[in-house]
């Protein structure tokens, strides 16, 4: 069971994504409901929230927060293995207020994601740091849009060089781990934006693969995490 | 970063002739890139020019210009921006100047960053500059809305909007578009960028980030189309080692592309003989 937190207030694309754009939210007395992408899948984002689809989100920090509180306290998102959280690029009020929000209940970790140039690279080693300031565990680091191969000769080309040696020597480098990279794939980009599951649309990419190798890691990595939880938990109770 | 020590309070904006910002509903669609090489263009076409980045949490000017290293040095006017070029043409004003270790984050929260941009506009000593070139992070924000409170009686010539050609890109840019209406900010026109890759191998195009979205949202919303910007591979080596890709790709379909968009800027200057 997997709920799916859109905090980009000012740019909320998940809706689109999913394919639900235009649904609407719900409240009642237990909350406000999300929206049912699937069975096991729901997502809650401002954009379902909005009136019309260019309406634009014109808030300061404050009023930022605000909503980010909002869609902690009041989503009902009922019994949910997983919380995924999507933020906005940028170490802010929406970081800040996420982390501080969340403080006591144990979040498993950040998923810090970049491209494989050192501009990009830049940015991305400021967001660790930030994950260090506020205590976020890093789960780890995925380097998206690594290469990509032409439909026509095959020949594989790194569009955004990793002239810096990527997410990977980035990751060593902060002593984070590296989940993985994701290679372009046009399909991926077709797929959001028409709403379909690129997984399910397209399952003999290799971007398929690397998508499923890293899920898997993240996947383990809670599972470890959960075990220690409950072993320390144990230890307390005999304790 | 304390304020600067002026003797004189000096409209230093005053000095400049065109103020443009360069922004986008969305992350990662290249707006820092395409402002370096307008900026870059500019100066190639002889004009002056500033480069102020006000992406606080994102500082990536001073890198694409291999300035990174560079000190913010303060005289009685204020400060001073750091020159690419030894003929100071090319100005630019980051934060990134002003952070010691590139790994150090700006945690800021909105009220601190409003002041940090009213500050780079109010305090940083452009002296005459044809163009200042205003880079923004994504969104439509604390940055967005203090830059144009403050740039408001400049009467800045409008905004470059950015966006890559899918319907997730153009679903932003939409709103960004909105705010630009709210704010009355002109939109001097929309490029469509990262439109299309052309294989060096086959030479094939793929429209890696699909096709279109960006002309058809300038069409919609009624707002000039600047054109589509290929991907090229050595325009993000070059921004990644600060080399001038304006200089040094004159062949390259990307960069006739920008040149396009330098050229309409260039137009706007009526003050030309």
């Amino acid at each position: 069971q997997i709920g799916v937190l859109d905090v980009d207030i000012c740019g909320p694309s998940l809706p689109k994504i999913f394919g639900v754009e235009g649904e609407q939210v719900h409240q009642s007395g237990s909350g406000w409901s999300p929206v049912y992408v699937d069975d096991n899948l729901s997502l809650m984002s401002v954009g379902f929230l909005l009136s019309k689809a260019d309406e634009a989100v014109i808030w300061r920090g404050p009023k930022k927060n605000g909503m980010i509180k909002q869609f902690l306290r009041d989503v009902d998102w009922g019994e949910i293995d997983y919380l995924l959280i999507d933020t906005p690029p940028g170490t802010s009020d929406e970081h800040l207020s996420i982390a501080q929000y969340l403080k006591e209940s144990d979040v498993d970790g950040a998923i810090v994601i970049t491209t494989p140039q050192e501009v990009a690279l830049l940015d991305v080693r400021k967001e660790i740091t930030f994950c260090r300031k506020v205590d976020l565990p890093i789960i780890g680091v995925v380097e998206n849009m690594s290469s990509f191969v032409c439909p026509k000769c095959k020949v594989s080309t790194q569009i955004f060089p990793a002239s810096t040696g990527g997410g990977q020597k980035m990751a060593e480098d902060m002593n984070v781990p590296f989940l993985g990279s994701l290679p372009l794939d046009p399909r991926i980009g077709k797929c959001c934006d028409e709403g379909k599951s690129f997984l399910t649309e397209v399952p003999d990419s290799p971007a398929t693969q690397a998508y499923k190798q890293i899920m898997s890691k993240i996947v383990e990595y809670c599972t470890k995490r959960n075990e220690n939880r409950e072993s320390d938990s144990g230890e307390m109770k005999t304790n | 970063m304390s304020a600067p020590m002026s003797d004189i309070n000096v409209d230093h904006l005053s000095a400049v002739r065109h103020v443009i910002l360069v922004m986008s509903g969305k992350g990662g669609v290249g707006k820092s890139t395409v402002a370096t090489q307008i900026a870059l263009g500019l100066r190639h076409a002889g004009k002056k020019v500033g480069l102020l980045d006000v992406d606080l949490c994102g500082p990536s000017i001073p890198r694409m210009f291999n300035v990174h290293q560079q000190d913010i040095h303060q005289c009685s006017e204020g400060w001073l921006p750091v020159f690419v070029d030894k003929e100071q043409k090319l100005a630019l004003m980051s934060i990134g100047f002003l952070v010691e270790n590139e790994q150090d984050a700006i945690i800021w929260r909105g009220p601190k960053k409003t002041a940090m941009i009213k500050q780079f506009l109010k305090d940083v000593v452009w002296r005459d500059l044809d163009y200042l070139i205003i880079d923004t992070p994504p969104g439509t924000t604390d940055e967005h809305i203090s830059a144009i409170e403050n740039l408001k009686a400049y009467n800045p010539d409008g905004a470059i909007l950015v966006t890559t050609p899918q319907a997730v890109s153009v679903g932003d840019v939409k709103r960004e578009i909105t705010f630009c209406r709210k704010t009355h900010i002109p939109v001097i026109g929309l490029i469509e960028n990262m439109s299309g890759f052309v294989c060096p191998n086959c030479t094939e195009c793929t429209n890696v980030f699909s096709k279109g979205g960006g002309q058809a949202l300038a069409k919609e919303y009624h707002v000039p189309f600047l054109g589509c910007i290929p991907l090229d591979p050595e325009l993000s080596k070059s921004c990644d080692e600060g080399k001038d890709f304006v200089e040094h790709y004159e062949g390259s379909p990307t960069l006739q592309a920008i040149q396009k968009v330098v050229d309409r800027l260039v137009k706007i200057d009526r003050d030309l003989p």
